[in-house]
């Protein structure tokens, strides 16, 4: 199979004199999972419903697998699963109605739909509604069948507006674990979300969006050294006030750690870099200080600083 | 660039089975819905009261021959069951895609939008038509009760025209329906077109203006209860009145058969056409 793609050139979309998405050129190829970031009112939604065909572009020119979204739909989508701001089924259907539905346009064999749409429904946990009539479901188990139905038919591309929004805790861990395991399968996976950890979580590589304007794509690795001050930071909890000149003078010199500050007598927050691994060593090397450490947690990633950092202001 | 390699599925399949496959779901999802059941009680209801009045008056004229009977009770209620079903499985076929999100579950698959409307206007004309048939059914039930199975030919003529009717209500209800993304504002201005505005329309075009309204559905629609008339009225009438001490001279112009279906076929295309144009260009958002 030949890399998934999705490209965007030039793309823009005005509305009246304001600009929702202006001049986006975007291109994302291979087997990979990008997260699309931004603030309220970035130009997010508007773009995957450009690269869906639910709206036309003022500008520019959208491509999914190299064919044009607008001018050949059929071509383009085939390879496509999407979920855009929570749609609907027909409230009279069941979701395995609504899924043959899909499955009868996407060409999906008579003789696999069957099999496929139980997959995909034990996949987000929907088995014993399979069913039932979805008019009554609530919007969280709506959203189940709706990320089901996404995965039908081996999608190549995937496009998640904000998929894990409405789900209880267990399902975002379930669908980023879905999200996860479909990366492994040569699959790209563009998905807005505004959850940072999330995205750290299952995300390669990274678009940040602003008043409909790219800011950055890059790898989180790469963004996060670029733009975030000090990489990551952890919060250190003690059982007891530190000793004088600890911070300053063993704390501060381990290795990888940027800065160490005292929040008050029992907690300190150091800000580190290189990711994991040094989280691990720093730990250690806290412990073997046996200052009393009694928990260590991560508090804003790195992720989370570069965004902060980039995006100053919301709307 | 290349082109994606096809996969182990089978292809998309083609607009036309696309189509199809709308055409099936929503259909399905029509019968089950309370709208279809109402439909269906509300026709069953002025069956039964046409069928009281008729079993317990004894209207003679109506009863003088089939063709009387037929006239009076299809006339009057035939053009009318063809304009609610019309409103009720026409008038937020798209709309509703909008308002209730169901257009966010579909469109976004490699399906032409083309393709929903016409399949989804095939499935408001099947259940639209059970509802005729059934309605039919009754008609000519009663009859036979009363005359034997001697069904006047021009009452079949009738329930074609009615159904060519169907075809042209629908097409303007799906225009409706294209315009709006409110599902209550989209049935309420097709009901007040189909029921009420182009009737009125009507007569104001012709007692008013004197001209003959040719471009008013319900105008055309009237072949439905001329041709069961004993004999077809005149294109042209002009009929003296008397309003107080003056004498006035109504023109009144009666459809012809042939115009009357050219008419109805050309709201049909039309509207259909507009009604896809107007979908095909509406966004999301
Ligand atoms: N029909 C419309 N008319 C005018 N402006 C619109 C329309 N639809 C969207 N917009 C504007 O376009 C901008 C981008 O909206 P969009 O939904 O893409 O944001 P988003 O990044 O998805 O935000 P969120 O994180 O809140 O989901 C917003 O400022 C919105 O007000
Ligand atoms: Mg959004």
């Amino acid at each position: 199979m030949s890399n998934p793609s999705l490209e965007a050139v030039g793309l823009s979309k005005r509305y009246g004199t304001f600009n929702a998405v202006s001049d986006l050129n975007l291109k994302l190829e291979g087997s990979k999972c990008v997260g699309f970031l931004g603030p309220n009112g970035a130009g997010k939604t508007t773009t995957l419903k450009i690269f869906t065909d639910l709206i036309r572009p003022t500008g520019g020119h959208a491509f999914i697998n190299g064919a044009n979204v607008h001018t050949s739909k059929k071509q383009a989508l085939a390879h496509v699963g999407t979920v855009i701001e929570t749609p609907e089924i027909y409230s009279s259907l069941t979701p395995r109605e609504g899924l043959s539905l899909i499955c009868a346009h996407r060409g999906v064999p008579k003789s696999e739909r069957r099999k496929k749409i139980e997959e995909v429904i034990e996949e987000v946990k929907m088995g014993e509604w399979i069913d039932k009539r979805t008019g009554k479901f609530s919007k969280g188990m709506k959203q189940r069948v709706n990320i089901a139905s996404a995965l039908l038919g081996d999608p190549s591309v995937l496009l998640l507006d904000e998929p894990t929004t409405g789900l209880d805790p267990r399902g975002m861990s379930e669908v980023r674990d879905i999200v996860k395991a479909l990366k492994s399968r040569n699959r790209l996976i563009f998905m807005s979300s505004h959850l940072l950890g999330e995205v750290s979580e299952v995300c390669d590589e990274v678009a940040m969006i602003d008043h409909g304007k790219l800011l950055v794509y890059d790898t989180i690795s790469n963004v996060t050294t670029k733009f975030s001050k000090g990489g990551d930071t952890v919060e250190v909890g003690l059982i007891r006030p530190l000793g004088a000149g600890v911070l300053e003078k063993s704390v501060a010199s381990i290795a990888n750690v940027t800065s160490a500050e005292r929040m008050d007598d029992r907690n300190l927050r150091i800000t580190f870099t290189g990711g994991l691994a040094s989280q691990e060593s720093i730990l250690s090397e806290l412990a073997k200080l046996n200052i009393g450490v009694v928990s260590y947690r991560p508090a804003i990633s790195g992720l989370e600083d570069a965004y902060l950092d980039l995006i100053k202001e919301t709307l | 660039m290349a082109k994606p390699e096809p996969e182990t599925w089978g292809e998309v399949p083609g607009s036309m089975e696309q189509a199809a496959i709308t055409t099936r779901y929503t259909f399905l999802d029509y019968i089950r819905s309370r709208r279809f059941a109402i439909l269906l009680i509300i026709m069953l209801v002025i069956s039964a009261i046409l069928t009281f009045v008729f079993a317990y008056k004894r209207p003679v004229e109506a009863l003088v021959d089939p063709l009387s009977f037929y006239s009076t009770w299809w006339g009057m209620s035939a053009t009318f069951v063809v304009a609610l079903s019309g409103i009720f499985f026409g008038g937020d076929a798209i709309s509703s895609e909008f308002q209730n999100r169901t257009g966010y579950f579909v469109l976004p698959n490699p399906v032409r939008r083309s393709s929903v409307y016409v399949g989804k206007f095939a499935a408001a004309l099947i259940a639209a038509s059970i509802i005729l048939v059934v309605f039919t059914l009754i008609t000519v039930a009663n009859g036979v009760y009363y005359f034997g199975f001697t069904v006047p030919f021009a009452f079949w003529e009738s329930a074609f025209f009615d159904w060519v009717y169907l075809l042209a209500v629908l097409g303007f209800a799906f225009l409706v329906s294209s315009s709006f993304k409110s599902g209550a504002y989209s049935i309420l201005v097709s009901a007040i077109f189909l029921l009420f505005a182009f009737s009125l329309i009507e007569s104001l075009v012709e007692d008013l203006a004197g001209i003959e309204p040719w471009f008013v559905l319900s105008y055309a629609s009237q072949i439905v209860g001329n041709v069961l008339d004993a004999s077809y009225p005149a294109h042209v009438q002009t009929i003296p009145e008397m309003f107080g001490a003056h004498v006035i001279t109504l023109t009144v112009y009666n459809v012809g058969v042939g115009e009357g279906l050219v008419i109805l076929l050309a709201y049909f295309v039309v509207t259909s056409a507009l009604g896809l144009y107007l979908f095909e260009r509406k966004e999301f958002n």
